[in-house]
């Protein structure tokens, strides 16, 4: 039977030392086994990789970034579906999908489908409501505090031992050992990331992640739990394992069925020396490492096309443990014309 | 002893944990003993295994093994007493 071919709009093709999940996302597309695609980037910046990427993108758009504002971006969304009549929008970083969930029933009465988490679910697992989350949840996580005000942080020396994490409110971390240091990364995040700022315990252990999908429903579609084995210094990993923890897979059908997460997600887990885990952070879209779970038998990505395309998709019951990625760079000579191109007019 | 079942050991000496993700090089005698252990074979028949084919008295094993299970164990390879009961 002829594979029915998908007009796929993906974003995230940062594939830079801290990489957008773009380019892994349509690595997995490419290789779907129920449908061809032709894929349409979505991009902030002139200089993000995937665009001259010719041969797993086929046209790059530029998009407005989302302080511009849902309208704005609605009205350039409209545009590129003129010219290339989406099917899907696979939103990869985490500041746009607060613009892409309100936009959903929009876009979906345009024939544009997306599979993502709910507002309230957004919202919920949000790093500022992580203790709340932990204790509806009954799920393990660090203890935390949420700064708006510089003046405050004198008094975590009464709550927390050194060292902790500070933390932007969408991206970046720093390991503080002083108040004075606190002090330090909270002026540089906040200026970055805006406010508030998030103070955390810090867990000894060791790192680990789980990349998989939620049914909407409480179900488990997919899930590959991945040890950390080589982390760059932006705590990104640039090589990385399958592993078979059944904690860890545990707490994934427990936050999946809790909370009946819509889409795709990543969670951050720490497990200390007595074995403990902790939930870190849970990223509510797919991570730049997915592909990783494309090498060990399941297809993220795909599987999530065909959910919100309301085709069935059957939960993925096995992969393979011991399996590795390792990322690597790559330098690109791309002519000043096609640069000229997405700078000027926002298209290539 | 026995080395818990899931640890996947490759000829040439890789230790493969797949719950950790963590991997450990061993030398060729240490993947001969880890392969026994595997076998759950006795102390005392791997000590005779190791004296029977390698130039090297009692003492001298009985200190390498157990420093070398030491390891192991150390590094959550072999089974505890809780798993083997169950």
């Amino acid at each position: 039977m002829k594979k029915r071919k998908l007009n796929i709009a993906v974003s995230g093709l940062n594939a830079i030392d801290s990489p957008g999940p773009g380019v892994a996302v349509i690595r997995a597309l490419r290789e779907a086994k129920s449908f061809n695609v032709r894929i349409i980037g979505l991009s902030y910046e002139s200089l993000e990789p995937g665009i001259y990427m010719h041969d797993i993108i086929d046209r790059s758009y530029s998009i407005p970034y989302p302080a511009a504002g849902v309208d704005t971006l609605f009205a350039r969304l409209e545009y590129i579906h003129e010219k290339e009549n989406l099917d899907v929008i696979i939103p990869n970083f985490d500041a746009e999908l607060y613009p892409f969930i309100k936009l959903e029933p929009k876009l979906k009465a345009m024939g544009i489908h997306m599979f993502l988490p709910t507002l309230k679910q957004f919202e919920e697992r949000h790093k500022v409501n992580l203790n709340e989350f932990g204790k509806k949840y009954n799920i393990n996580v660090p203890a935390s505090k949420i700064l708006y005000d510089l003046n405050t942080v004198n008094s975590l020396q009464s709550e927390f031992s050194f060292p902790l994490i500070v933390k932007g409110k969408f991206y970046d971390a720093s390991i503080a050992y002083s108040i004075e240091q606190v002090k330090t990364y909270y002026n540089k995040i906040s200026a970055r990331w805006g406010l508030p700022i998030i103070i955390q315990e810090f867990i000894h252990g060791t790192e680990f992640n789980v990349t998989g999908l939620g049914d909407g429903k409480g179900n488990t579609i997919a899930a590959i739990p991945m040890r950390k084995q080589y982390i760059t210094d932006k705590g990104k990993a640039w090589g990385g394992i399958s592993i078979s923890d059944e904690k860890m897979l545990d707490m994934t059908r427990k936050f999946l069925r809790a909370t009946k997460w819509r889409g795709g997600f990543e969670l951050e887990l720490m497990k200390n020396k007595d074995n403990e885990l902790y939930l870190l952070e849970i990223n509510p879209r797919l991570p730049a490492w997915v592909y990783l779970a494309v090498g060990v038998g399941q297809n993220i990505p795909e599987a999530m096309v065909n959910f919100a395309l309301g085709v069935k998709v059957k939960p993925f019951t096995k992969y393979t443990v011991g399996k590795m990625f390792v990322r690597y760079s790559w330098d690109m000579i791309v002519d000043r014309e096609e640069f000229e191109q997405i700078s000027l007019y926002g298209e290539l | 002893m026995k080395l818990r079942k899931n640890v996947a050991v490759s000829e040439a000496g890789l230790l493969f944990n797949p719950v950790t993700g963590e991997s450990y090089t061993v030398n060729p005698i240490g993947v001969e003993i880890v392969n026994l252990l595997r076998e759950e074979k006795s102390q005392e028949y791997i000590s005779k295994f190791i004296l029977g084919k390698y130039a090297t008295d009692k003492a001298t094993f009985e200190k390498d093994y157990n420093d070398f299970i030491g390891i192991l164990g150390h590094h959550n390879l072999l089974e505890s007493y809780e798993e083997k009961k169950a």
